[in-house]
Formats: structure tokens, sequence, C-alpha cells
């Protein structure tokens, strides 16, 4: 897909199960709102085709395409009460009153809102008109529900509910949901699938648990979630582990895809990964900065020998034996909760 | 006021409330008031002013009422002033929804300054060209001739010609308010309409339509306004058979001398456009406040 000059998105391609729970996570600007409007038929792709059920969509108007989508807005019709707006879709293709006012309750008790039919969009608060906004694109009966950002408005407690509730809507329905986002934690938690794009390329598609624990890319690994990234060269490639002879010694870790002995390269490990030891393999020494306390664990944040970061997470069962502030403290991690990918 | 005062001070706040006050009473209140009052007295010679006959009465909106001829072009400037005001709309209306959701930035300057740079000279001059166009051997009957669309020239001036010009004079009384009015809809209101699979025609009706009534109804209402009280259109453009009430309203003025008839007659003009403004408003339920914005 290209706008002018630019390519908004270059060689993307995924399939989605029908059914499932699948998220595009990127940054903003990545192309993800760009694949969402080709799916939805707001915009055509230069190049490649959409299919749906098997069926090219190809010269498909978003009004003809079995899809529904939930704007970032929600757009809702703010002169409309909510039942209008719920059967808008239905009386666009001709349905009777007395029916539409039936299935929009119908769809109000779906999505727990029984009795607020003739409100205003304007009386409601912000979770209602989020769930006024999915009745109204279920009411078409899609079979892609498409969200862009639905939740983005939302404040965090409200947000981590509508996670849940979307999540459960969606296994009730059984309707395919795409749904956007540049929220990792949002993606990761309800996603069956996860897409992650960065710069209009196609990283990495997996479970959440599958791109956490194996990231594909450098881009993957630094997105979701957080990580620490050490520099250094391939020394040995054995059995899938990689040894990287780094600044700090020889430190091992899973082998990612594209490695080859004395590439650049550079390994990742995840802060709950580290542990506060003195001893066995994999070592690193940080001068520790801070501590941030966040609750159920904290996070202390150091600095290596070249200067560079690390991020380390520690139970708060086990504050008590936190290193201090100002000290040189000694992390470990053992190498099947690290990876290693090319540099690049 | 209050706010006023502690903007400017004691002096200056009195001073500019006092310039508004003086405009307001001798621009507005006064003339009016002495329209009411010729209004609603006869046509007497001087001698016989302040005398016993010298009387109010509403003989002269009777006398309106009782001429026929007089009474029909009223009615019809009534009902011509609306098509005026329909006929600008459905011009309008698709112009500004284009230029406040589909064109370009560059596109809306360029056609925003096309648009406004025929108003940079009077409505005179303006309703000229439309006389030399529309002329019976002017370039319109010309063109169409020479397309083979039309076997002889056709009369232009009289109604058609009332409406082109005046279309074309008020065209931005209406094209604003609508594009205000259309350009705050937010875009993903028209892709969700027409992502639910509603047609172009239902968008338009359930969801930009009722957004911009209040631009809708305010240009409605400049426009019918402006047309009832136009008087250089209908005067150029028009023909013997299609007579403004405001020609009549200036014949009683300069050519009748009854300058008492000729205000009883334009009262009647003013109060039946303040009657279709407010019963406009009432049903878009439109404030007035909203349409001074």
């Amino acid at each position: 897909m290209a706008f002018g000059q630019t390519r908004a998105v270059t060689d993307v391609s995924f399939t989605v199960e029908g059914g499932e729970f699948f998220s595009i996570l990127g940054p903003s600007g990545c192309g993800k709102t760009t694949i969402l409007r080709i799916v939805a038929g707001f915009l055509e792709p230069t190049e490649g085709t959409v299919l749906i059920g098997g069926r090219d969509m190809k010269g498909l108007g978003p009004d003809q395409r079995p899809t529904a989508m939930i704007f970032q807005s929600l757009a809702l019709f703010p002169l409309m009460p909510v039942w209008e707006n719920i059967a808008f879709g239905l009386e666009a293709r001709g349905v009777a009153k007395t029916e539409r006012r039936k299935k929009a309750n119908d769809l109000l008790k779906l999505v727990a809102l029984e009795g607020f039919g003739d409100r205003m969009p304007g009386e409601l608060s912000g979770g209602q008109r989020q769930r006024v906004a999915i009745a109204r694109a279920l009411a078409v009966e899609p079979q892609v529900l498409l969200l862009d950002e639905p939740l983005s408005a939302l404040d965090l407690k409200l947000r981590q509910h509508m996670r849940a509730e979307l999540r459960a809507l969606q296994k009730r329905t059984g309707v395919t949901f795409i749904y956007i986002t540049h929220d990792q934690s949002e993606a990761l938690a309800m996603s069956d699938r996860v897409a992650v794009m960065s710069e209009g390329v196609l990283q990495q598609v997996g479970a959440p648990r599958e791109l956490y624990d194996n990231p594909a890319t450098p881009f993957v690994a630094r997105f979701v979630g957080e990580t620490n990234a050490i520099t250094g060269r391939v020394a040995a490639i054995e059995n899938g582990i990689a040894t990287v002879e780094s600044a700090f010694g020889p430190l091992s870790g899973r082998a990612g895809d594209g490695l080859s002995a004395g590439a650049a390269a550079r390994l990742y490990v995840r802060p709950e990964a580290l542990q506060h030891k003195t001893r066995g393999e994999n070592r690193l020494m940080a001068t520790i900065e801070r501590i941030d306390f966040e609750g159920a664990f904290a996070l202390a944040h150091g600095t290596l020998e070249d200067g560079s970061r690390l991020t380390a997470s520690i139970a708060s069962t086990e504050l008590g034996e936190a290193p201090e502030i100002g000290t040189r403290a000694s992390f470990a991690f053992q190498s099947a909760n690290a990876v290693v990918l090319p540099d690049g | 006021m209050a706010e006023l005062y502690k903007r400017f001070g004691g002096g200056l706040g009195t001073v500019f409330l006092a310039l508004v006050a003086a405009w307001l009473a001798g621009m507005v209140l006064a003339p009016n008031v002495m329209m009411i009052d010729y209004a609603l007295r006869p046509n007497l010679p001087p001698a016989d002013i302040g005398g016993p006959r010298d009387v109010y009465s509403l003989s002269n909106v009777l006398y309106l009422a009782n001429e026929g001829v007089h009474r029909a072009i009223f009615f019809k400037t009534v009902w011509a002033s609306a098509l005026v005001a329909f006929v600008t709309l459905m011009v309008c209306y698709p112009l500004a929804y284009w230029l406040a959701q589909n064109a370009t930035p560059n596109q809306t300057a360029i056609a925003i300054l096309a648009l406004t740079i025929p108003f940079w000279i009077n409505e005179v001059l303006r309703t000229l060209a439309w006389y030399i166009l529309l002329a019976f051997r002017g370039p319109l009957n010309a063109a169409l001739l020479a397309l083979g669309i039309i076997d002889e020239p056709v009369r232009w001036y009289g109604d058609g010609g009332v409406l082109a010009g005046m279309t074309y004079a008020y065209i931005l009384f209406m094209l604003f308010p609508i594009y205000n009015a259309i350009e705050s809809l937010e875009k993903s209101q028209i892709e969700a309409a027409r992502d639910l699979g509603a047609s172009v025609w239902r968008t338009h009706w359930r969801v930009v339509i009722p957004h911009a009534k209040a631009g809708i109804a305010t240009g409605c209402v400049f426009t019918f306004m402006l047309a009832a009280g136009s008087y250089v259109a209908p005067a150029l453009l028009g023909a013997p058979g299609s007579r403004w009430f405001t020609e009549i309203i200036y014949n009683w003025f300069f050519e009748g001398g009854d300058w008492n008839r000729g205000a009883a007659y334009a009262l009647v003009l003013l109060v039946l456009c303040l009657t279709v403004v407010l019963v406009t408003l009432k049903i878009a339920r439109v404030n007035l406040t909203d349409v001074a914005k």
C-alpha cells in the first residue's frame, strides 16, 4: 500500500482464523491502521489482495464487505438514541422498525446495557459508549469485527475492565476480531495471536507467549515487554544455544534465526529472568541507581561497566535481599531464558 | 456589562455602551419606528399634516389586502423567495459537503477564493453580468444555439432570470453556514455509516443533514430574507410578468409619491420575513443565537 511516494505498508501477509482474536501491535505510524482500513475496504491496496472467507474483496466497498469497524473515536451518531445507533445497519438493510427495535434490545442485553435504548449517546459514560459501539457493529452480523484502538480513550482501570469484557464477548459471539493497538500489554492480554509491525513491515506473527519468549526480530524483543540488550559477537552455536563474546565475558542464550559464528549479535534477556546472585554462568555486574517499587515487584535500574543500562525485576517478597542503591550487584540468568538475535 | 467595565474601566466602558446604545437607537430603532409611524398614517398634503384628518389607521395595510394585483405579487414574492432559498440550497449543499469533507486544504482555499472574488464587486454589477449573459442575443443563447440544444433564442429575462441571478448573488450566504456545519462533522461518522451499509443518500439524510441542520436553517433564512428584500435582480433580470414586491414598494415611494402606503407595504414585508425566520428556526429547532454565530 502506497500513499504517493510513501509506502505505508509493504509485503504484509497473514491469515486470521475464523473466530480468532487477532491483534496487530505496533507503534503509531507503523501502518497498522492502514492494514485495518484495507481490510475494511476504505482503502484499496496498490498491490495484493484481501480474502475474507476465501472471497476476494477487490472492488467491494466498506458497505459491501462482511466486516464491521469500531473506530478509535467510536463514531456513534450523537443525534440518534442508542437503539437507533445500534439498529442503523439494519435500517440501511431495510429491516422493519419493530424488528430493528427488537434486535437492538437483544444486543443491548448482550452488552449488559438493557434499558439504555432511549438514551442519547452523550448521556452515557465512556465504557457504556464503548459497548454501544460494539453492539452497533455486531448488529450487522459481520464475519470480521475490526477494532481500531477503541480503548485508548479510557482510563486505565476501565481499560483493563473492558479488555476482559471484549475478550469474553468475542468468545461468546464467535466473531473474528482484528484488533489494532499500540499497547503491548493490551495485545498480549486479549489475543489468541498477535502480529507485530514496525515501519510498514510485519515483524512476527504468533501467540502472545511465543512473541514474548521467542522474539524473531530485535524489534519484537524490544517492543513486546521490557528487555535488556547486550551486544557482542557470536563465538559458537551449539544445540540451539549461541554463545556471545561480550564486553562482560561469554554469555549464552537460545539462538534465533539468521545467526552465524563471528557475526555481530545481541543477547536479549528479560528483567524477570535476571536473578540477584553472585555465582553461576551468565553473570552481569551493574551499579544500582534506582529501585522503582511497582507493587507486586520492583524494578532495579543499573548501569553496566560499559555504561549501558540494565533492568532487573525483583519480586516484592524478595525485596529484603535486594541490592542497595549505589552498590555494585551481580545478576545472573539461565541460557534458556535469553535469546540471541543478529544485530541489525 | 460588568465584564465590560472590569476590562475597560468606568470611563471607556461608558463610552462604549453609549456608542452601542446610540447606534441601536439611531440606526435600528428610529428608522423602524418612523416606518411604522408612516405606515399607519394617511398620505396627506402638507397643509393637512397634524390636522383633524391625520389619524392612525390600518387603511394602508388594508389597501394591500384589497388590491388584487399587489396581493398576488406579494405572495408570488414569498414563494419565489422560498424557491430561491431552495435552489441555492441544492446548489450549495453538495459544494459545501465536498469542500468540508473531501477537498484537500489547497482545493478548499482555491475554491473559496474563486467563490469570493465575484463578491469584490458590487451586487448591481454582478447582476449586470447576468443581464449580459442572459440577453436575447447574449452568449448563453448563442452557445445553446451553437450546440444545437435550442432552435431559436430563449427569452431568459423573467422568472428564470431572476432565479438565476438571485441564486448566484446569495450563494455565499448559503455556502458558508453549511460549510461550517459540515466541517465540524467528524469524518469517521460518515465512514461508520458507510461501513454499516448505508447508501450515500441515507448517510446524508440520517447523519450529515441532521448534523448540519443549524447551518442549513441559517443559510435558508439568510437567503430567503435577502431574496424577499432584493431589488436589483428583479429590476434588471425580471420581465413585466415577474414583478417583485420590492418594486411595488419602490414605486409607491418614488413614482406614486405615497410614502405612507410604501411604508405600509415595507412593514408587511418585514413582518413576513420575521415570521418566516421564526417559523423556520422553530421547525429546525435552532436558537436565534445559533444563527448569530
